[in-house]
C-alpha cells in the first residue's frame, strides 16, 4: 500500500467504506429561523411546490405501479385540504416547518389508527410526503448523497446525517469536526465509518471513481491504486471476521479474564433505537438522553408525553435498571427557546442542570413523568453537568415536592433513585461532598474541561484524550470513592466503549461501562481479554 | 343553486375499497365538472368535498360500503353519471388491472 495517497485525519467511527466520493456542497446548517407570517406562509408554499415537482421528476423514471403511487402523492400534496391546518397554524406565529410537521402528524396518526390494514399503511406515503417537503423547508433535499457514498464534508451538521440513509452503506470524511461531537457519536451509533479532522487541502484535491475510508486508521485515499485497493478489501475482509469473533460476545454477560464480572449496559438518544435491539445484549440502560424528547417540536412535550416514552422504554429494559439523564441542553445542544444564544462559551454557561434549575417550571414537569414511570420498573434519575452540591439538593426538594402533590393527588408515583453525572472537575475533586445515592462518570464533558480542549476543534482535538493521567487519576477518585461508600459508580462516555480506553479504565477500579450499543460486542470482547489485578 | 342537487348511492365492489388509486381517479374526475359535487358514507351525510383526495381518503370506504353522491350546478347530471359509472366499472381495475396480481391481496400499494 502507498503511504503517500492516503491522507490522515482522526478516526471517529470504525468501519471501512468503498465508494464513490460526494463533495457535499456548503450550505448552511438546517435550523431554520422564523419569519413573519407571510414569509413562512410563502416558504412552505415554495417547499410543497418543491416537493411535487421532485415527485413528477421520481415519475417519469418510475415504473407503472410506483408512478401511481406517486401520482397519488402529488394528489394529496395538491390538496387544499392536506394544507390548511397547516396555513393556520403559521397565522397563528408558528414557524412553517412546525406548522407542517403539525398538521402531517395529525393526518399520520389518523391513518395509523385505522382499522383497514391497507388504510393503515398509507401512513409511510404521508410520511414520505411530511419528509420531503420539511427537507425543501431545511434545504437539505437537494444534497442527499447517493446511496454507499462516501461524503466529504468540511463539518456536517446530527440532524442532516440523521436525515439521510445510511442503508446502503458509504462514509463520512470531514475536514472538521471531532471524534466526540455528537455527529461521531451518531455514526458510530448507526455503524457508519467516519473519520474527522482531515487536512482541509483534500477538498481540491482530484479523486479516483471510488475512493477508501479507514475508519480505524482515521484516513482516507482519494486515488487508491490496484494494490491499495487489494489490501483494502482483504483488512475489510479481516474486519468482517473480528466483528463475527466478537459477536459471539455480545449476549453473554462481560467478564474479565480472571472471571470478575462487569456491568456493560447501553446508551439511547430516544426509543426508536431500542426497536430492534435484544435487551438480552445489557445489563440495562446506563443513560438515556432525554434531549430528543424537547427537540423539533412545536411545543415543550407535556408530563403524558414524556411518561409514555418513559414506559416504553422500562417495557424494553424489562426489569434491568434504566438510568434516565434531565434534559441536557446548552453546550453543542441547543433548544431553540429554551437555551441561551449568543453565550461567549456555551460549554461553560447555562447547560445541563443548571438550566433546569433556571426553568424550574419545565424541570418540574420532566420530574413528575419520571417519578410516575419510576412505578413501572427500575427508573434512576440522572441529572447532568452538576457542579455544586447544592444544586443536588434543589433538584432533590423539586422532586420530593412533586411526589407529595401527585400522592395527594392518588396519581402512582415512586421516589426514584437520585444521582448525579460527573463530568465537571469541580465534582470529581470533591465526590465525597456529594448527597447522590449513584455516580456516573461523563468522560466526554470530563475530559474536555481537565484538558481545557473543546471536543470540536480539530486542531486541539489530539489534547482532548481520556488517557491523559489526569483524567485517568480523577475517574480512579470517583471510582474508589464510590467502592468506600458503596455508591454505585458507572461511566457513560464514550470512552466506555473504547478498546483503546477499556484496559486503563479497567485499571482504574472501574466494573461499569454504559456505551452506544453498537460498541457492546468489541467492549466485551475486551474485557474477557483483560487479565490486569482485580480491584 | 336554487335547483334540488341530484343524488346517487352505488356500491364500492372494489377489493380493497376507496383506495389511494382510486380516490385519486375519483377526484380527478370529480374537478373536471362545474358542478359542486359531495360524498358520503351515509344518506344523512356527513357529506364531504368529492374534489378533495385528502378528504376522500380519510373517509376510508372499504369493499362493500355504500357512497352516496350529491351534486348541485349546471352539469351535476353528468357528473353523477360518470362518477358512478366510474365506481360501477372498479375504477377500471380489472383481476387484471394491476400487472396480473390476484385481487385476493388487499394490503398492496394502490
Amino acid at each position: 500500500m502507498s503511504a503517500d495517497s492516503w491522507h490522515i485525519g482522526r478516526a471517529a467511527a470504525p468501519g471501512l467504506a468503498c465508494g464513490p466520493l460526494f463533495r457535499l456542497p456548503a450550505t448552511d446548517v438546517p435550523q431554520r429561523q422564523r419569519g413573519s407570517a407571510a414569509e413562512e406562509t410563502a416558504a412552505l408554499r415554495a417547499a410543497i411546490a418543491a416537493a411535487i415537482a421532485e415527485i413528477e421528476m421520481l415519475q417519469l423514471s418510475a415504473g407503472a405501479e410506483a408512478a401511481e403511487i406517486l401520482e397519488f402523492q402529488i394528489a394529496m400534496l395538491g390538496d387544499d385540504a392536506l394544507t390548511e391546518g397547516a396555513f393556520a397554524d403559521i397565522d397563528g406565529g408558528m414557524a412553517a416547518d412546525c406548522a407542517w410537521r403539525t398538521a402531517m402528524d395529525a393526518q399520520i396518526a389518523d391513518y395509523s389508527a385505522a382499522s383497514d390494514e391497507y388504510f393503515r399503511a398509507r401512513a409511510g406515503d404521508l410520511t414520505d410526503m411530511r419528509d420531503r417537503v420539511l427537507g425543501h423547508l431545511l434545504g437539505i433535499a437537494d444534497t442527499a448523497p447517493p446511496h454507499g457514498a462516501i461524503v466529504l464534508a468540511p463539518d456536517l451538521a446530527p440532524s442532516r446525517f440523521l436525515a439521510w440513509d445510511w442503508s446502503g452503506g458509504g462514509g463520512v470524511a470531514l475536514m472538521g469536526g471531532s471524534p466526540t461531537s455528537h455527529v461521531a457519536m451518531l455514526a458510530r451509533a448507526r455503524g457508519v465509518p467516519m473519520v474527522v479532522g482531515l487536512p482541509p487541502e483534500i477538498g481540491r484535491r482530484p479523486n479516483a471513481p471510488a475512493i477508501l475510508l479507514d475508519g480505524e486508521g482515521g484516513r482516507i485515499n482519494l486515488a487508491p491504486t490496484p494494490d491499495d485497493i487489494r489490501s483494502f478489501e482483504s483488512r475489510r475482509k479481516q474486519a468482517v471476521a473480528d466483528a463475527q469473533h466478537w459477536q459471539q460476545f455480545l449476549h453473554r454477560p462481560a467478564k474479565t479474564a480472571a472471571g470478575h464480572r462487569v456491568l456493560t449496559q447501553i446508551n439511547v438518544a430516544g426509543p426508536g433505537e431500542l426497536d430492534h435491539l435484544d435487551p438480552d445484549i445489557c445489563d440495562g440502560i446506563g443513560l438515556v438522553r432525554t434531549e430528543f424528547l424537547f427537540h423539533d417540536q412545536p411545543t415543550l412535550p407535556n408530563e403524558e408525553q414524556q411518561l409514555a416514552v418513559y414506559r416504553r422504554i422500562l417495557a424494553w429494559a424489562d426489569g434491568r435498571p434504566v438510568t434516565i439523564r434531565t434534559l441536557d441542553a446548552g453546550g453543542d445542544k441547543p433548544i431553540v427557546g429554551l437555551t441561551q444564544d449568543g453565550e461567549s462559551n456555551p460549554f461553560l454557561g447555562l447547560r445541563g442542570i443548571r438550566l433546569s434549575l433556571a426553568h424550574p417550571e419545565i424541570f418540574r414537569v420532566q420530574l413528575r413523568a419520571l417519578a410516575r414511570a419510576a412505578a413501572n420498573g427500575p427508573l434512576k434519575i440522572m441529572l447532568p453537568m452538576v457542579t455544586v452540591p447544592e444544586e443536588v439538593l434543589a433538584a432533590a426538594d423539586l422532586l420530593r415536592g412533586e411526589i407529595v402533590a401527585l400522592g395527594n393527588a392518588g396519581i402512582d408515583c415512586r421516589p426514584p433513585e437520585l444521582g448525579i453525572m460527573v463530568e465537571v472537575p469541580a465534582a470529581a475533586l470533591a465526590i465525597e461532598r456529594f448527597p447522590a445515592s449513584f455516580f456516573s462518570i461523563g468522560s466526554n464533558d470530563l475530559t474536555q474541561y481537565v484538558t481545557a480542549a473543546a471536543r470540536d476543534i480539530a486542531a486541539v482535538a489530539s489534547l482532548n484524550d481520556t488517557a491523559n493521567p489526569a483524567v485517568l487519576g480523577l475517574i480512579e477518585r470517583v471510582a474508589a470513592f464510590g467502592k468506600s461508600a458503596g455508591k454505585e459508580v458507572s461511566l457513560c462516555g464514550d470512552a466506555g466503549g473504547d478498546p483503546r480506553l477499556i484496559p486503563q479504565l479497567l485499571a482504574t477500579g472501574l466494573r461499569n461501562f454504559s456505551m452506544a450499543p453498537s460498541m457492546l460486542a468489541r467492549a466485551k470482547a475486551t474485557i474477557a481479554d483483560w487479565s490486569g489485578a482485580p480491584s | 343553486m336554487s335547483e334540488a342537487p341530484i343524488r346517487a348511492e352505488i356500491e364500492i365492489t372494489n377489493p380493497t375499497g376507496l383506495h389511494a388509486r382510486p380516490a385519486v381517479k375519483l377526484t380527478k374526475l370529480a374537478k373536471s365538472f362545474g358542478a359542486s359535487i359531495e360524498l358520503a358514507f351515509a344518506a344523512d351525510g356527513p357529506w364531504i368535498d368529492a374534489k378533495s383526495v385528502v378528504k376522500v381518503m380519510a373517509l376510508k370506504a372499504p369493499r362493500g360500503a355504500i357512497l352516496y353522491f350529491s351534486a348541485s350546478g349546471t352539469d351535476a347530471a353528468l357528473a353523477i353519471a360518470a362518477l358512478s359509472d366510474l365506481v360501477r366499472r372498479d375504477f377500471d381495475e380489472g383481476p387484471h388491472a394491476a400487472g396480473g396480481r390476484s385481487t385476493a391481496e388487499p394490503g398492496h400499494v394502490g
